[in-house]
């Protein structure tokens, strides 16, 4: 056996060693505090107990090295081409290391934004559990995102998926955060189960699973081999939760720690959008095929940015709300796969990118709003200016880039995926798209019109912000007004060029 | 200096504006910011012109000037060029005027000062930025940025109705740029997508191909709408008299002054430049709604009582007339059409100024309530007459000059259809004359009937400062209009001439020709 294969799995290896050293941290400070009862020493206005302080900011750490490192390009300039490791079960471009790095990024401000969360006397126990689980997803989602075939592509989904199930129900004495959990497990488990149909059916059609053989023998469509393609999108669509496999996103997303929440809406959405986008490109990628998938997934954004931005409007709950949003920004996201374009791989990218900063932006707002008042309705948000001015100041500038108002990155990330969908021939789902921007524009002003211009007798109380969350928010929001008015890091982007 | 820095001061200026009233801590310092940047602003304002003037006196006969391109996003052949023509620089010194002006008529206003004038820089940023670009991406950003601060500047600030007259401007003019967006992306791909830079697409260098006119005939409806929106093209004028109605007294100076210029400016930039053949061909609907847009306008600023609804509705149908002298596609038309635009925004501004000044004393804004204000208020109550005069257009003021010009230009040419066009528009004038006249009479003459209003003042220092202002400038452009249109005209003409040469048909749809 070749090892020196093992380099071209730098980040998932990298990963391993941060999951396992949290792991290890957890297991030593643990069983050297564990009978010590630090009780009020970790208020939350006190200074946190050595071993709080362990668990929450060493795993942080060591994802940013990890995240720096990853984000050093290795590759030379301008590699198109795909490398497959371990006879074809492993991908790699260029492009995979950096959507790995949008992940690395989002992850990294979900960990530092949680900080407050674990802080807090009923999550001690369990804090270092946190951190692991968030880490194997992003794990799953890593072998996801780089497999070259349908297994392995399914261990990461699985792997992606089930710790996600823990986290989701993290609360444990809260029954809506049980429930959540529950109903995205059972749903997830449905929608797999409906993909590995699709898949044994391609599997029928092919006889065999690596990505590469599969589009030489799909050279002509029949029922088996379309049929299986349906599945496989249906199950994807599950992860990237597009209408109408969306049924679990807003229960979920409310029941759920809003840091797990924030982590649901902009990561696993992500890396499921960009793996459809290798599968379909890398499997269907014979003329009718792309023909029948253009189609599906016409129907699908279509039906994802109006319907969910139908059912934004009436929303009350600010958890709700953002699950509806995050649906019709999926919508948007999935915009990029059409046509299977290389301008659509960047500008779905870019969109991830962006679209990561300013959805976490929003929830690390919501989450630090909760965390200090319990609120988390539109109408407790009614006069937040006159008290807490900097955090709705910060939450405008999020809500108007997930609108795609210039000057923020979301106008040019939302331009540059219209671009290129226009351009793959799309011009009435960009039409669609675009009417629709209108009405996200007109819900997503609702809350800046309630913390602006709405009266409240009783404002949420001004409140200093936790040092963490003010970290993230301050970090979101810087990236999300000079992402896109500074080229650098789309030019970036396009420079790698990239082989579909 | 080199180019990109002489017309990116444009933006600049408004940026460091903008972290000034970030860092400013009393009332002082933030009035003390604005009234620095707008100078400085309206200094260069001045500068360009008669830099501009020099150096085409220099022989320069490139259709741009100042010209000058930093790549962007090379990838997709988007980048930050700018570049001014007469039309341009005429623009952005009526920006310059207004944004200088509506920072004193601004200055006593309460409360969150500072966040007012933060959103009113970014505002005039975006306007100004729109005029300097000559990218369609760039052009599209600045006119986005100019858009949206109108949502808080008129929900938070603003009067009576203000929260569903925001929301409306708001989403109607982004319903707007949806159909803009799509007019773009149709120009640029259909023109080969190598370049995003009008000159190129409009003389099909630079890589662009000409557009086929099948497509042409797609995208110039969309693209016009798209920025007719802003210009209040019937029927899509409804947000223009809620939204000034309730917006504060500066920013409807702002939006009837510069914002709704950026409509006419584009349609005749973007959508008849770069879409010559389909202009010609679908012309004429537009024609007949912005026909519709000038009387109707007329008629509806008859009817109304209150002070604001009465301008929005006149600013309706003044700049339906924008609209209306860009489709007729002569060069007089079209220098009127410009000459227009500055006199509009400019009496405008003045007119939004006064109400906005009256109303701040009488709390009223409701004609039949009003009454006698001669007396009390002699200073205003005379510019407001002289701004009522401006807009009917009597000779040397502004409004004379440019209606002058649109219906003489608009009159050359032949065919009945026009004609009988220019002559149904014509009727807007007279309409003009009933309106303004009751208005002046009802509500400056006569005798006081509410004893409230005997105790009132008159205008204050900053108050006249920023009339003054406005009313000299009403009157330069009406006394000696000649200066301005020649610089007008060096800009109309390569593109009349380019729409004019597109075209080898006249149109073959329009069942009145």
């Amino acid at each position: 056996m070749d090892y020196s294969q093992f380099l071209g799995m730098r980040e998932e290896l990298s990963l391993l060693a941060v999951i396992l050293l949290t792991f290890l941290i957890d297991l030593f400070v643990s069983s050297e505090k564990k009978a010590e009862n630090c009780g009020n020493e970790c208020s939350l206005e006190g200074r946190p107990c050595a071993r709080m302080m362990w668990l929450t900011r060493v795993p942080i750490v060591l994802m940013l090295v990890h995240t720096v490192f990853n984000l050093l390009p290795c590759g030379a300039a301008n590699e198109a081409t795909w490398t497959s490791l371990f006879g074809g079960m492993y991908l790699h471009t260029e492009m995979m290391t950096l959507i790995k790095s949008v992940l690395n990024v989002g992850a990294l401000i979900v960990m530092v934004m949680a900080t407050p969360y674990l802080m807090r006397k009923e999550n001690h126990i369990k804090a270092g559990e946190f951190h692991s689980l968030l880490l194997f997803t992003l794990l799953g989602m890593y072998f996801m995102i780089s497999a070259g075939h349908f297994l392995m592509f399914f261990i990461g989904l699985e792997l992606a998926s089930i710790p996600m199930a823990a986290l989701i129900s993290f609360n444990k004495g809260c029954q809506k955060s049980g429930e959540a959990g529950a109903k995205f497990i059972l749903l997830a488990l449905f929608s797999s189960g409906l993909m590995l149909y699709g898949i044994s059916l391609l599997y029928g059609a092919c006889g065999t699973l690596y990505f590469g053989q599969m589009a030489a023998a799909l050279s002509a469509p029949n029922l088996i081999s379309i049929l299986g393609l349906v599945l496989v999108i249906s199950g994807l669509g599950f992860k990237i939760s597009m209408v109408p496999f969306h049924l679990w996103t807003a229960d979920t997303y409310e029941g759920a720690p809003t840091p797990v929440t924030a982590f649901l809406s902009v990561l696993s959405k992500g890396a499921a959008a960009f793996t459809l986008m290798v599968i379909l490109t890398k499997v269907f990628s014979v003329g009718p095929f792309v023909e029948y998938w253009d189609t599906a997934l016409q129907l699908l954004i279509v039906l994802s940015i109006t319907v969910a931005n139908l059912f934004a409007i009436r929303q009350n709950n600010l958890k709700r709300f953002m699950a509806f949003s995050a649906i019709s920004q999926a919508g948007y996201l999935v915009l990029g796969i059409l046509g299977g374009t290389a301008e659509g791989m960047e500008a779905l990218v870019f969109y991830l990118a962006v679209y990561t900063f300013a959805n976490l932006g929003a929830f690390a707002i919501i989450h630090e709003v909760e965390h200090h008042s319990g609120k988390v309705g539109i109408s407790d948000y009614n006069g937040l200016y006159t008290t807490n001015p900097y955090m709705a100041f910060c939450m405008t500038i999020c809500l108007f880039s997930l609108a795609g108002i210039p000057p923020f990155a979301g106008f040019f990330s939302k331009f540059f995926i219209f671009m290129a969908a226009f351009k793959a021939g799309f011009e009435v789902t960009v039409f669609i798209a675009l009417v629709n921007t209108v009405i996200s524009l007109y819900y997503y002003l609702l809350i800046v019109k309630a913390m602006y211009i709405n009266k409240n007798e009783q404002p949420i109380a001004r409140f200093n912000a936790n040092i963490s969350s003010t970290v993230a928010i301050v970090l979101c929001v810087i990236l999300t007004m000079f992402f896109g008015v500074f080229s650098a890091p789309f030019n970036f982007l396009s420079y790698f060029g990239f082989g579909i | 200096m080199s180019n990109l820095l002489l017309l990116s001061i444009f933006v600049l200026i408004p940026l460091v504006m903008l972290l000034g009233l970030w860092a400013a801590r009393t009332l002082n310092q933030v009035r003390g910011v604005m009234v620095a940047g707008s100078t400085a602003l309206l200094i260069h304002a001045v500068y360009l012109t008669f830099a501009f003037l020099a150096a085409r006196e220099g022989g320069n006969t490139d259709v741009m000037l100042f010209h000058d391109c930093v790549e962007w996003f090379p990838a997709l052949h988007i980048n930050y060029e700018v570049g001014v023509d007469g039309i341009s620089v005429v623009m952005l010194l009526l920006s310059a005027v207004i944004v200088f002006t509506g920072t004193f008529a601004s200055w006593k206003l309460q409360p969150l000062t500072k966040e007012y004038f933060l959103w009113f820089t970014l505002l005039s940023m975006g306007v100004f930025g729109f005029f300097i670009t000559i990218d369609m991406f760039a052009m599209f950003m600045f006119y986005e940025i100019a858009l949206i601060p109108m949502y808080l500047l008129i929900g938070v600030w603003g009067s009576g109705r203000k929260e569903y007259s925001a929301m409306k401007l708001t989403l109607m003019l982004m319903g707007g740029s949806a159909f803009l967006m799509m007019g773009i992306f149709g120009i640029f791909f259909g023109a080969g997508g190598n370049t995003m830079n009008i000159l190129h697409i409009a003389n099909h260098t630079g890589g662009a191909t000409a557009i086929p006119l099948a497509q042409q005939c797609i995208w110039f409806p969309m693209a016009f709408v798209g920025f007719g929106v802003l210009g209040a093209l019937f029927p899509f004028h409804t947000w223009s008299p809620d939204g000034h109605a309730s917006a504060p007294t500066a920013v409807s100076m702002l939006h009837a002054g510069v914002l709704m210029k950026l409509g006419g400016y584009g349609c005749f930039r973007i959508a008849m430049y770069l879409l010559p053949d389909a202009a010609q061909e679908l012309g004429w609907i537009f024609l007949i709604l912005t026909g519709i847009s000038v009387v109707y306008g007329a008629f509806s600023a008859c009817v109304q009582t209150d002070l604001k609804y009465i301008n929005a509705y006149s600013s309706v149908s003044h700049c339906g007339l924008v609209l209306f002298a860009i489709l007729m596609l002569t060069k007089t038309s079209c220098t009127g059409a410009v000459l227009q635009m500055l006199s509009h925004g400019l009496m405008t501004a003045l007119f939004f100024a006064l109400i906005g000044m009256i109303y701040g004393r009488t709390h009223t804004r409701d004609i039949r309530e009003l009454s006698g204000l001669m007396r009390i208020m002699p200073f205003l109550a005379v510019c407001y007459v002289i701004a009522g005069l401006a807009n009917l257009g009597l000779p040397g003021l502004s409004g004379f000059v440019a209606e002058m010009t649109i219906f003489v230009g608009s009159f050359e040419n032949t065919d009945t259809f026009h004609r009988v066009l220019t002559i149904a528009a014509c009727t807007s004038i007279v309409i003009t004359a009933v309106y303004i006249l009751r208005l002046v009479g009802k509500i400056l003459y006569g005798t006081c009937t509410n004893k409230h209003h005997l105790e009132l003042t008159d205008a204050t220092w900053d108050e006249r400062f920023a009339v003054i202002c406005l009313i000299l400038a009403v009157a330069g452009l009406g006394m000696a209009p000649l200066w301005v249109s020649n610089v007008i005209t060096d800009g109309v003409a390569p593109i009349v001439d380019h729409i004019q040469a597109a075209a080898h048909h006249v149109s073959t749809c329009n069942p009145f020709m």
